[in-house]
């Protein structure tokens, strides 16, 4: 499993980036990462809403909600989604907010 | 040929970049994968276009979107043989039973699937040849909906992507 470090502190990730384990994020780790993986930065408190929900809802339910979901879950419009966390919302905010890749066809 | 060797396959190690997805059928099982796959892909970053042609279309008419139904005739894989599937009332019951499913599962029906995929930033195109074998006018269609084209300018827009076909 590969390490890297964030905020001077080492991480595991997958081959895709992921955490593997979301307790080892920090909100401090969150712009680095949102750079690295395209996401327009600085982020915004819309983007916060968004982290906020991804962990919240993995840490209740074990994965992290789809895009679908998190419109549902929250006042982000499915565009609005597109515009923060451009080429694949849930996948880039679940990145960001340090937690595994959401599971989910819709 | 006597030493036969299996088949190696090769080792792709591309990422799709665009998808064009053409409907054709008008069915809910002819519609709903298509939209699957098209959200899908927009979700994990893949640039896509749906093309609705045919019958494929009801998922773009105002009129239409909202009663698209399961084929319960000539469709093997629904296990009920045609003979019942012909009965009234047999395909709006299927129908029933999926939506209920659908919504169990907190998937969209198709209208607001249709307006969600335009949400995520995929074209929704409609066949031009088959809006005129229909008698179909721009009204009709979903407001969505980005334009109706040409088989040449759908080959344009596919050009360099994957083409899927359902």
């Amino acid at each position: 499993m590969p390490t890297k470090t964030l905020s001077g502190t080492p991480v595991e990730v997958n081959d895709e980036g992921f955490f593997v384990d979301a307790q080892q994020w920090t909100k401090e780790m969150a712009p680095e990462i949102a750079t690295e993986i395209g996401v327009p930065t600085p982020l915004t408190d819309r983007h916060w809403t968004v982290i906020d929900l991804m962990r919240s809802e993995y840490f209740e339910k074990g994965t992290g909600p789809t895009v679908r979901k998190i419109s549902k879950l929250s006042d982000v419009t499915t565009k609005e989604l597109f515009v923060l966390f451009p080429k694949g919302p849930a996948k880039l905010a679940a990145m960001v907010a340090g937690i595994p890749k959401p599971k989910g066809c819709i | 040929m006597t030493d036969t060797q299996p088949i190696t396959p090769a080792v792709v190690d591309a990422k799709i970049e665009k998808v064009s997805i053409i409907v054709s059928k008008g069915s809910l099982e002819g519609i709903y994968p298509a939209l699957i796959m098209a959200n899908g892909a927009r979700n994990e970053g893949i640039e896509a276009n749906l093309f609705f042609t045919f019958f494929g279309m009801d998922a773009v008419h105002k009129d239409r979107h909202d009663h698209i139904k399961v084929a319960t005739v000539g469709n093997p894989g629904l296990h009920v043989p045609s003979l019942v599937g012909v009965i009234p009332g047999a395909s709006a019951l299927m129908t029933k039973y999926m939506e209920k499913q659908i919504e169990k599962l907190d998937f969209p029906g198709i209208a607001e699937f249709v307006e969600m995929i335009s949400d995520t930033g995929a074209g929704l195109y409609a066949c031009l040849a088959s809006v005129e074998l229909f008698g179909m006018d721009r009204d009709d269609l979903i407001d969505e909906l980005d334009d109706i084209i040409t088989v040449g300018e759908f080959y344009d827009m596919a050009a360099g992507g994957q083409i899927i076909f359902t």
